[in-house]
Protein backbone atom coordinates (compact mmCIF):
# COMPACT_ATOMS: atom_id res chain seq x y z
CA UNK A 1 0.00 0.00 0.00
CA UNK A 2 1.78 3.34 -1.01
CA UNK A 3 2.01 5.99 1.66
CA UNK A 4 2.52 9.22 0.21
CA UNK A 5 4.25 10.94 2.83
CA UNK A 6 6.90 7.90 2.44
CA UNK A 7 7.14 8.03 -1.27
CA UNK A 8 8.06 11.63 -1.13
CA UNK A 9 10.88 11.41 2.09
CA UNK A 10 12.43 8.51 -0.15
CA UNK A 11 12.62 10.72 -3.21
CA UNK A 12 13.93 13.58 -1.45
CA UNK A 13 16.11 11.49 -0.37
CA UNK A 14 17.14 9.93 -3.54
CA UNK A 15 17.83 13.81 -4.48
CA UNK A 16 19.84 14.39 -1.51
CA UNK A 17 22.28 11.08 -1.98
CA UNK A 18 22.74 12.46 -5.58
CA UNK A 19 23.81 15.72 -4.74
CA UNK A 20 26.02 14.24 -2.01
CA UNK A 21 28.31 13.02 -5.95
CA UNK A 22 29.27 16.23 -6.89
CA UNK A 23 29.44 17.10 -3.00
CA UNK A 24 32.01 14.37 -3.52
CA UNK A 25 33.86 16.47 -6.68
CA UNK A 26 34.30 19.56 -5.04
CA UNK A 27 35.41 17.61 -1.51
CA UNK A 28 38.60 15.84 -3.60
CA UNK A 29 38.47 18.65 -6.38
CA UNK A 30 39.98 21.24 -4.01
CA UNK A 31 42.33 18.87 -2.07
CA UNK A 32 44.32 17.98 -5.29
CA UNK A 33 46.71 20.94 -7.26
CA UNK A 34 45.32 22.95 -9.41
CA UNK A 35 46.56 21.08 -12.94
CA UNK A 36 44.22 18.07 -11.52
CA UNK A 37 41.12 20.04 -10.53
CA UNK A 38 38.78 19.25 -13.23
CA UNK A 39 40.21 15.45 -13.78
CA UNK A 40 39.23 14.76 -10.08
CA UNK A 41 35.68 16.19 -10.54
CA UNK A 42 35.31 14.59 -13.77
CA UNK A 43 35.58 11.10 -12.18
CA UNK A 44 33.18 11.69 -9.76
CA UNK A 45 30.65 13.14 -11.49
CA UNK A 46 31.23 10.94 -14.79
CA UNK A 47 29.44 8.19 -12.55
CA UNK A 48 26.34 9.70 -12.11
CA UNK A 49 26.08 8.31 -15.77
CA UNK A 50 28.26 5.30 -16.08
CA UNK A 51 26.52 3.89 -13.12
CA UNK A 52 23.10 5.08 -13.25
CA UNK A 53 23.05 3.24 -17.25
CA UNK A 54 24.94 -0.10 -15.21
CA UNK A 55 22.49 0.29 -12.73
CA UNK A 56 19.24 -0.02 -14.99
CA UNK A 57 20.44 -3.07 -16.62
CA UNK A 58 22.36 -4.73 -14.19
CA UNK A 59 23.34 -4.09 -10.88
CA UNK A 60 19.22 -3.25 -9.56
CA UNK A 61 18.56 -6.85 -10.53
CA UNK A 62 22.00 -8.26 -9.63
CA UNK A 63 21.81 -6.52 -6.33
CA UNK A 64 18.08 -6.64 -5.45
CA UNK A 65 16.50 -9.21 -7.61
CA UNK A 66 15.17 -12.40 -6.69
CA UNK A 67 17.64 -14.10 -4.66
CA UNK A 68 20.36 -16.62 -6.50
CA UNK A 69 21.77 -19.03 -3.87
CA UNK A 70 22.51 -16.45 -0.71
CA UNK A 71 25.29 -14.90 -3.94
CA UNK A 72 23.47 -12.76 -6.20
CA UNK A 73 19.84 -11.53 -7.31
CA UNK A 74 19.16 -13.25 -10.06
CA UNK A 75 18.14 -11.02 -13.76
CA UNK A 76 14.42 -10.76 -13.76
CA UNK A 77 14.81 -7.18 -13.27
CA UNK A 78 16.70 -6.15 -16.21
CA UNK A 79 15.89 -2.94 -17.83
CA UNK A 80 13.81 -2.56 -14.48
CA UNK A 81 11.16 -5.02 -16.18
CA UNK A 82 9.13 -5.43 -13.77
CA UNK A 83 10.07 -2.44 -11.47
CA UNK A 84 7.15 0.06 -11.82
CA UNK A 85 5.22 2.34 -9.77
CA UNK A 86 3.25 -0.28 -7.89
CA UNK A 87 5.16 -1.36 -4.60
CA UNK A 88 7.88 -4.28 -4.04
CA UNK A 89 6.55 -6.83 -2.36
CA UNK A 90 9.91 -7.13 -0.81
CA UNK A 91 11.69 -4.06 -0.13
CA UNK A 92 10.10 -0.45 0.99
CA UNK A 93 6.87 -1.51 0.78
CA UNK A 94 5.22 1.65 1.27
CA UNK A 95 6.65 3.39 -1.60
CA UNK A 96 6.73 2.88 -5.41
CA UNK A 97 9.02 0.29 -6.34
CA UNK A 98 10.81 2.51 -8.76
CA UNK A 99 11.44 4.62 -6.29
CA UNK A 100 13.22 2.42 -4.16
CA UNK A 101 15.06 1.48 -7.37
CA UNK A 102 16.26 5.08 -7.96
CA UNK A 103 17.39 6.00 -4.24
CA UNK A 104 19.35 2.95 -4.04
CA UNK A 105 21.43 3.75 -7.69
CA UNK A 106 22.16 6.89 -6.03
CA UNK A 107 24.48 4.76 -3.51
CA UNK A 108 25.40 2.77 -6.37
CA UNK A 109 26.74 5.93 -8.19
CA UNK A 110 28.89 7.36 -5.12
CA UNK A 111 30.63 4.07 -3.83
CA UNK A 112 33.09 3.84 -6.56
CA UNK A 113 33.22 7.81 -6.70
CA UNK A 114 34.45 7.74 -3.25
CA UNK A 115 37.25 5.48 -4.14
CA UNK A 116 38.92 7.78 -7.01
CA UNK A 117 40.84 9.96 -3.86
CA UNK A 118 43.04 6.87 -3.63
CA UNK A 119 44.64 6.95 -6.66
CA UNK A 120 43.92 10.86 -7.35
CA UNK A 121 46.25 12.92 -9.80
CA UNK A 122 47.71 10.09 -11.65
CA UNK A 123 44.87 7.51 -13.25
CA UNK A 124 44.54 7.73 -17.10
CA UNK A 125 40.23 8.39 -17.61
CA UNK A 126 39.60 5.53 -20.14
CA UNK A 127 40.78 2.60 -18.20
CA UNK A 128 39.60 4.48 -14.76
CA UNK A 129 35.74 3.99 -16.03
CA UNK A 130 36.46 0.62 -17.37
CA UNK A 131 37.37 0.13 -13.92
CA UNK A 132 34.37 1.54 -12.12
CA UNK A 133 31.82 -0.23 -14.20
CA UNK A 134 33.50 -3.82 -13.60
CA UNK A 135 34.10 -2.71 -9.94
CA UNK A 136 30.53 -1.84 -9.23
CA UNK A 137 29.29 -5.20 -11.52
CA UNK A 138 31.80 -7.39 -9.57
CA UNK A 139 32.14 -5.98 -6.08
CA UNK A 140 29.29 -3.48 -5.20
CA UNK A 141 26.02 -5.43 -7.26
CA UNK A 142 27.11 -8.93 -4.59
CA UNK A 143 27.91 -6.85 -1.58
CA UNK A 144 24.71 -4.82 -1.68
CA UNK A 145 23.16 -8.28 -2.65
CA UNK A 146 24.47 -10.29 0.38
CA UNK A 147 22.94 -7.40 3.39
CA UNK A 148 20.69 -5.64 1.52
CA UNK A 149 19.50 -7.84 -0.84
CA UNK A 150 18.47 -11.13 1.05
CA UNK A 151 21.65 -12.41 0.80
CA UNK A 152 23.70 -15.00 2.60
CA UNK A 153 25.13 -12.11 5.05
CA UNK A 154 21.72 -10.89 5.48
CA UNK A 155 20.47 -14.31 6.68
CA UNK A 156 23.31 -14.55 9.02
CA UNK A 157 22.53 -11.48 10.97
CA UNK A 158 24.63 -9.03 9.23
CA UNK A 159 23.33 -4.78 9.70
CA UNK A 160 24.37 -2.37 7.88
CA UNK A 161 21.94 0.08 8.21
CA UNK A 162 23.07 2.75 5.20
CA UNK A 163 26.44 1.17 3.97
CA UNK A 164 28.87 0.74 6.70
CA UNK A 165 29.98 -2.22 4.35
CA UNK A 166 28.25 -1.92 1.91
CA UNK A 167 29.32 1.82 0.62
CA UNK A 168 32.59 2.70 3.20
CA UNK A 169 34.04 -0.59 3.60
CA UNK A 170 33.86 -1.88 0.41
CA UNK A 171 35.51 1.73 -1.09
CA UNK A 172 38.08 1.76 1.74
CA UNK A 173 39.34 -1.29 1.16
CA UNK A 174 39.33 -0.99 -3.30
CA UNK A 175 41.02 2.20 -2.58
CA UNK A 176 44.27 0.41 -0.67
CA UNK A 177 44.14 -1.78 -3.10
CA UNK A 178 43.93 0.53 -6.45
CA UNK A 179 46.52 2.85 -4.82
CA UNK A 180 49.41 0.05 -3.44
CA UNK A 181 48.80 -1.23 -7.33
CA UNK A 182 49.00 1.96 -9.46
CA UNK A 183 51.70 3.11 -7.20
CA UNK A 184 52.00 6.54 -5.41
CA UNK A 185 51.95 9.97 -7.19
CA UNK A 186 55.39 10.77 -9.48
CA UNK A 187 57.53 12.47 -6.86
CA UNK A 188 55.60 11.05 -3.75
CA UNK A 189 56.79 11.45 -0.70
CA UNK A 190 59.55 14.34 -1.91
CA UNK A 191 57.47 16.57 -3.90
CA UNK A 192 54.50 18.56 -2.51
CA UNK A 193 51.02 17.37 -3.03
CA UNK A 194 49.05 21.01 -1.19
CA UNK A 195 45.51 21.21 -1.73
CA UNK A 196 44.92 23.86 -4.02
CA UNK A 197 41.56 25.30 -2.78
CA UNK A 198 40.80 24.42 0.36
CA UNK A 199 37.23 26.47 0.57
CA UNK A 200 36.02 24.32 -2.31
CA UNK A 201 36.92 21.65 0.12
CA UNK A 202 34.60 22.79 2.56
CA UNK A 203 32.06 23.39 0.37
CA UNK A 204 32.08 20.00 -0.90
CA UNK A 205 31.75 18.90 3.11
CA UNK A 206 28.56 20.93 3.51
CA UNK A 207 27.30 19.41 0.60
CA UNK A 208 28.24 15.52 1.97
CA UNK A 209 26.67 16.29 5.10
CA UNK A 210 23.24 17.69 3.56
CA UNK A 211 23.26 14.77 1.27
CA UNK A 212 24.12 12.26 4.25
CA UNK A 213 21.03 12.98 5.78
CA UNK A 214 19.04 11.57 2.70
CA UNK A 215 21.78 8.86 2.72
CA UNK A 216 21.18 7.47 6.66
CA UNK A 217 17.78 9.56 6.91
CA UNK A 218 16.39 7.70 3.73
CA UNK A 219 17.90 4.30 4.76
CA UNK A 220 14.82 3.41 7.13
CA UNK A 221 12.93 3.67 3.59
CA UNK A 222 9.73 5.09 5.19
CA UNK A 223 9.27 8.76 7.01
CA UNK A 224 8.88 6.89 10.36
CA UNK A 225 10.38 6.93 14.12
CA UNK A 226 13.76 4.95 12.78
CA UNK A 227 14.60 7.39 10.09
CA UNK A 228 14.21 10.65 12.56
CA UNK A 229 16.45 8.40 14.98
CA UNK A 230 18.73 7.89 12.04
CA UNK A 231 18.80 11.44 10.77
CA UNK A 232 19.93 12.93 14.33
CA UNK A 233 22.70 10.42 15.15
CA UNK A 234 23.87 11.21 11.24
CA UNK A 235 23.61 15.03 12.95
CA UNK A 236 25.41 13.66 16.46
CA UNK A 237 28.35 11.29 14.40
CA UNK A 238 29.53 13.85 12.05
CA UNK A 239 29.59 17.55 14.54
CA UNK A 240 31.12 14.78 17.32
CA UNK A 241 33.90 13.62 15.03
CA UNK A 242 34.60 16.91 13.50
CA UNK A 243 34.95 18.24 16.88
CA UNK A 244 37.08 15.19 17.94
CA UNK A 245 39.18 15.61 14.74
CA UNK A 246 39.75 19.33 15.84
CA UNK A 247 40.63 18.68 19.42
CA UNK A 248 43.07 16.39 19.04
CA UNK A 249 44.65 17.53 15.82
CA UNK A 250 45.40 20.87 18.22
CA UNK A 251 46.77 18.83 20.82
CA UNK A 252 48.53 16.76 18.44
CA UNK A 253 50.11 19.24 15.73
CA UNK A 254 49.87 22.37 17.70
CA UNK A 255 46.83 24.35 15.70
CA UNK A 256 43.31 23.39 14.32
CA UNK A 257 42.88 23.41 10.67
CA UNK A 258 39.94 23.76 8.64
CA UNK A 259 40.47 20.55 6.22
CA UNK A 260 41.23 18.56 9.75
CA UNK A 261 37.57 20.29 10.35
CA UNK A 262 36.16 18.74 7.59
CA UNK A 263 37.95 15.42 7.37
CA UNK A 264 36.37 14.88 11.01
CA UNK A 265 33.24 15.36 10.02
CA UNK A 266 33.16 13.24 7.07
CA UNK A 267 34.87 10.28 9.34
CA UNK A 268 32.08 10.68 12.11
CA UNK A 269 29.40 10.74 9.20
CA UNK A 270 31.12 7.51 7.74
CA UNK A 271 31.32 6.10 10.89
CA UNK A 272 27.56 6.37 12.51
CA UNK A 273 26.33 5.13 8.70
CA UNK A 274 26.08 1.46 9.77
CA UNK A 275 24.52 2.04 13.11
CA UNK A 276 22.88 5.29 12.45
CA UNK A 277 19.12 3.97 12.35
CA UNK A 278 20.33 1.52 15.21
CA UNK A 279 21.38 3.25 18.29
CA UNK A 280 20.21 6.22 20.47
CA UNK A 281 22.00 9.64 20.21
CA UNK A 282 24.29 9.20 23.23
CA UNK A 283 25.92 6.33 21.70
CA UNK A 284 26.13 8.08 18.57
CA UNK A 285 28.37 10.13 20.69
CA UNK A 286 30.66 7.81 21.23
CA UNK A 287 30.76 6.13 17.64
CA UNK A 288 31.36 9.93 16.21
CA UNK A 289 34.17 10.19 18.64
CA UNK A 290 35.38 6.80 18.10
CA UNK A 291 35.08 8.36 14.03
CA UNK A 292 36.84 11.27 14.72
CA UNK A 293 39.66 9.59 16.57
CA UNK A 294 40.38 6.68 14.76
CA UNK A 295 40.17 8.11 11.44
CA UNK A 296 42.75 10.61 12.78
CA UNK A 297 44.73 8.18 13.95
CA UNK A 298 44.58 5.95 10.85
CA UNK A 299 45.26 9.35 8.64
CA UNK A 300 48.84 9.33 10.38
CA UNK A 301 49.35 5.51 10.02
CA UNK A 302 49.40 6.35 6.55
CA UNK A 303 52.00 8.87 6.31
CA UNK A 304 54.17 6.04 8.38
CA UNK A 305 53.44 3.14 6.00
CA UNK A 306 54.30 5.11 3.06
CA UNK A 307 51.59 4.42 0.46
CA UNK A 308 50.14 7.12 -1.43
CA UNK A 309 46.53 6.88 -0.53
CA UNK A 310 46.66 10.36 -1.85
CA UNK A 311 42.93 11.63 -0.53
CA UNK A 312 42.70 9.15 2.55
CA UNK A 313 40.03 7.16 1.16
CA UNK A 314 41.15 4.19 3.23
CA UNK A 315 41.72 6.21 6.32
CA UNK A 316 38.10 7.75 6.82
CA UNK A 317 36.08 5.49 4.86
CA UNK A 318 37.53 2.31 5.26
CA UNK A 319 38.26 2.83 8.86
CA UNK A 320 35.34 4.44 8.85
CA UNK A 321 33.21 1.43 7.72
CA UNK A 322 35.07 -0.55 9.85
CA UNK A 323 34.71 1.07 13.18
CA UNK A 324 30.83 2.09 12.57
CA UNK A 325 30.15 -1.63 11.54
CA UNK A 326 32.08 -2.95 14.70
CA UNK A 327 30.88 0.04 17.03
CA UNK A 328 27.25 -1.37 15.85
CA UNK A 329 28.18 -4.70 17.54
CA UNK A 330 28.81 -3.13 20.38
CA UNK A 331 26.08 -0.15 20.89
CA UNK A 332 23.24 -1.34 18.72
CA UNK A 333 19.80 -1.74 20.87
CA UNK A 334 16.59 -3.28 20.17
CA UNK A 335 14.94 -1.21 22.28
CA UNK A 336 15.96 1.77 19.73
CA UNK A 337 14.64 -0.34 16.47
CA UNK A 338 12.44 -3.63 17.15
CA UNK A 339 14.52 -4.71 13.44
CA UNK A 340 17.49 -4.79 14.54
CA UNK A 341 19.57 -6.16 17.26
CA UNK A 342 21.02 -5.72 20.41
CA UNK A 343 24.69 -5.64 20.83
CA UNK A 344 27.39 -6.58 23.36
CA UNK A 345 26.48 -3.59 25.61
CA UNK A 346 23.07 -5.22 25.34
CA UNK A 347 24.20 -8.75 26.29
CA UNK A 348 24.38 -9.90 22.93
CA UNK A 349 28.13 -10.63 22.36
CA UNK A 350 27.14 -13.28 19.47
CA UNK A 351 26.04 -10.16 17.17
CA UNK A 352 29.22 -8.41 17.90
CA UNK A 353 30.80 -11.30 16.43
CA UNK A 354 28.46 -11.71 13.45
CA UNK A 355 29.90 -8.28 12.51
CA UNK A 356 32.86 -9.14 12.44
CA UNK A 357 32.56 -12.04 10.25
CA UNK A 358 31.12 -9.64 7.47
CA UNK A 359 33.59 -7.56 8.20
CA UNK A 360 36.77 -10.08 7.37
CA UNK A 361 33.99 -11.85 4.17
CA UNK A 362 33.33 -8.16 2.93
CA UNK A 363 37.15 -6.67 3.28
CA UNK A 364 38.44 -10.31 1.85
CA UNK A 365 35.84 -10.36 -1.32
CA UNK A 366 36.78 -6.74 -1.66
CA UNK A 367 40.30 -6.88 -1.52
CA UNK A 368 40.53 -10.04 -3.92
CA UNK A 369 38.01 -8.76 -6.66
CA UNK A 370 39.55 -5.17 -7.04
CA UNK A 371 42.90 -6.96 -6.99
CA UNK A 372 41.75 -8.76 -10.51
CA UNK A 373 39.77 -6.15 -11.87
CA UNK A 374 42.64 -3.95 -11.70
CA UNK A 375 45.04 -6.38 -12.70
CA UNK A 376 42.85 -7.52 -16.02
CA UNK A 377 42.15 -3.68 -17.02
CA UNK A 378 46.44 -2.91 -16.55
CA UNK A 379 46.61 -5.86 -19.08
CA UNK A 380 44.52 -4.09 -21.37
CA UNK A 381 45.86 -0.59 -21.25
CA UNK A 382 47.71 0.68 -18.66
CA UNK A 383 45.77 2.78 -15.47
CA UNK A 384 48.74 4.74 -15.04
CA UNK A 385 49.17 7.99 -17.00
CA UNK A 386 52.59 8.57 -18.52
CA UNK A 387 55.19 10.22 -16.54
CA UNK A 388 55.22 13.36 -18.67
CA UNK A 389 51.50 13.73 -18.70
CA UNK A 390 51.02 12.89 -15.19
CA UNK A 391 53.33 16.13 -14.69
CA UNK A 392 51.37 18.35 -17.20
CA UNK A 393 48.26 17.41 -15.05
CA UNK A 394 44.89 15.76 -15.83
CA UNK A 395 42.98 18.63 -16.99
CA UNK A 396 44.70 19.44 -20.07
CA UNK A 397 46.97 15.72 -20.69
CA UNK A 398 43.15 13.86 -20.38
CA UNK A 399 40.61 16.44 -21.40
CA UNK A 400 42.04 19.50 -22.93
CA UNK A 401 40.68 21.98 -20.32
CA UNK A 402 41.69 23.50 -17.78
CA UNK A 403 40.01 24.79 -14.50
CA UNK A 404 42.17 28.55 -13.89
CA UNK A 405 42.98 31.27 -16.70
CA UNK A 406 45.85 32.52 -15.87
CA UNK B 1 66.90 60.01 -10.03
CA UNK B 2 66.74 55.92 -8.59
CA UNK B 3 64.78 53.07 -8.68
CA UNK B 4 63.65 51.94 -5.30
CA UNK B 5 62.13 48.25 -5.55
CA UNK B 6 61.05 46.98 -2.29
CA UNK B 7 60.28 43.32 -1.79
CA UNK B 8 58.42 42.78 1.36
CA UNK B 9 55.35 41.58 3.31
CA UNK B 10 51.57 41.24 1.01
CA UNK B 11 50.15 43.16 3.82
CA UNK B 12 52.37 45.69 4.42
CA UNK B 13 51.24 47.24 1.07
CA UNK B 14 48.38 49.34 2.45
CA UNK B 15 50.56 51.20 5.30
CA UNK B 16 53.74 51.34 2.80
CA UNK B 17 50.87 52.94 0.19
CA UNK B 18 49.69 55.49 2.64
CA UNK B 19 53.07 56.36 4.02
CA UNK B 20 54.59 57.25 0.54
CA UNK B 21 51.10 58.93 -0.50
CA UNK B 22 51.78 60.94 2.61
CA UNK B 23 55.24 62.17 1.62
CA UNK B 24 54.05 63.01 -2.03
CA UNK B 25 54.74 60.32 -3.78
CA UNK B 26 52.28 59.86 -7.18
CA UNK B 27 53.12 56.71 -8.56
CA UNK B 28 54.48 52.84 -7.75
CA UNK B 29 53.96 49.65 -9.33
CA UNK B 30 53.06 46.41 -7.58
CA UNK B 31 53.51 42.93 -8.25
CA UNK B 32 53.19 39.78 -6.52
CA UNK B 33 56.17 37.91 -6.30
CA UNK B 34 57.20 34.48 -4.66
CA UNK B 35 60.58 33.92 -2.91
CA UNK B 36 62.64 33.27 -0.31
CA UNK B 37 65.67 35.01 1.66
CA UNK B 38 67.08 33.61 4.81
CA UNK B 39 64.28 33.14 6.55
CA UNK B 40 63.54 30.18 3.99
CA UNK B 41 60.20 29.74 3.73
CA UNK B 42 57.33 28.32 6.27
CA UNK B 43 55.94 25.30 7.16
CA UNK B 44 51.93 24.35 6.48
CA UNK B 45 50.44 21.39 7.83
CA UNK B 46 47.82 19.44 5.68
CA UNK B 47 45.52 16.65 7.36
CA UNK B 48 49.17 15.98 9.76
CA UNK B 49 51.04 16.03 6.72
CA UNK B 50 53.79 19.29 7.24
CA UNK B 51 55.05 21.06 4.10
CA UNK B 52 57.35 22.95 3.59
CA UNK B 53 57.02 26.21 1.49
CA UNK B 54 59.79 27.43 -0.12
CA UNK B 55 58.70 30.43 -2.03
CA UNK B 56 56.61 33.00 0.23
CA UNK B 57 54.57 35.08 -1.17
CA UNK B 58 55.60 38.67 -1.49
CA UNK B 59 54.52 41.87 -2.88
CA UNK B 60 57.28 43.61 -4.80
CA UNK B 61 56.84 48.05 -5.24
CA UNK B 62 58.61 49.93 -7.44
CA UNK B 63 58.61 53.30 -8.06
CA UNK B 64 61.49 55.94 -9.57
CA UNK B 65 61.75 59.54 -7.46
CA UNK B 66 64.56 62.01 -7.54
CA UNK B 67 67.77 61.73 -5.58
CA UNK B 68 67.26 63.44 -2.71
CA UNK B 69 64.33 62.39 -1.72
CA UNK B 70 65.70 58.59 -1.71
CA UNK B 71 66.71 58.72 2.21
CA UNK B 72 63.14 59.74 3.05
CA UNK B 73 61.28 57.63 1.17
CA UNK B 74 63.96 54.49 2.53
CA UNK B 75 63.05 55.44 6.09
CA UNK B 76 59.50 56.17 5.26
CA UNK B 77 59.02 52.51 3.92
CA UNK B 78 61.42 50.99 6.73
CA UNK B 79 59.05 52.13 9.73
CA UNK B 80 56.15 51.43 7.91
CA UNK B 81 57.23 47.44 6.87
CA UNK B 82 58.92 46.58 9.36
CA UNK B 83 57.74 43.91 11.84
CA UNK B 84 61.33 42.86 13.91
CA UNK B 85 60.62 39.16 12.52
CA UNK B 86 62.48 37.16 9.66
CA UNK B 87 60.97 38.07 6.21
CA UNK B 88 60.35 41.94 6.56
CA UNK B 89 61.87 42.14 3.06
CA UNK B 90 64.45 44.21 1.53
CA UNK B 91 65.27 47.41 -0.19
CA UNK B 92 67.06 48.08 -3.52
CA UNK B 93 68.09 51.04 -4.75
CA UNK B 94 69.45 51.84 -8.12
CA UNK B 95 70.24 54.32 -10.50
CA UNK B 96 67.82 55.31 -13.42
CA UNK B 97 69.55 57.46 -16.67
CA UNK B 98 66.37 58.88 -18.14
CA UNK B 99 62.51 58.13 -18.19
CA UNK B 100 60.37 59.33 -20.87
CA UNK B 101 56.50 60.04 -20.33
CA UNK B 102 54.88 58.61 -23.74
CA UNK B 103 51.79 61.14 -23.59
CA UNK B 104 53.82 64.34 -24.10
CA UNK B 105 57.61 63.33 -24.48
CA UNK B 106 58.83 64.85 -21.51
CA UNK B 107 62.02 63.19 -20.04
CA UNK B 108 63.72 63.03 -16.89
CA UNK B 109 62.76 64.27 -13.56
CA UNK B 110 60.07 66.28 -14.86
CA UNK B 111 58.45 63.01 -16.58
CA UNK B 112 58.07 61.02 -12.95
Amino acid sequence: MIQSGDTAFILVCAALVLLMTPGLALFYGGMVRSKNVLGTIMQSIIMISLISLEWIYLGYSMSFGPDVAGFIGDMSYFALSGVTAAPSETYATTVPHIVFMIYQCMFAVITPALITGAFAERVRFAPFCAFSVLWAVFVYNPVCHWIWGGGFLWAMGVLDFAGGLVVHLTCGVAALVACVFIGPRKGFPKRQFIPHNLPMTLIGTGLLWFGWFGFNGGSALAADEIAATAFVATHIAGMTGMLTWTVVEWYHAGKPTTLGAASGAIAGLATITPAAGFVGPNSAVVIGFMGGLCCYLAVMAKNRFGYDDSLDVVGIHGVGGLVGTIALGLFASSSVNPGGADGLLFGNAGFLFTQLTGIAIVGGYTLVVSFIILKAINAVSPLRMAANEEEIGMDTSEHSESAYQA
Amino acid sequence: MKKIEVITRNYKLDSIKEALTRLGIKGMTVSEVKGFGRQGGHKEVYRGAEYQIDFVPKIKIELVVGDEIVPDIVQTITQAARTGEVGDGKIFISPIDDIVRIRTGESGIEAI
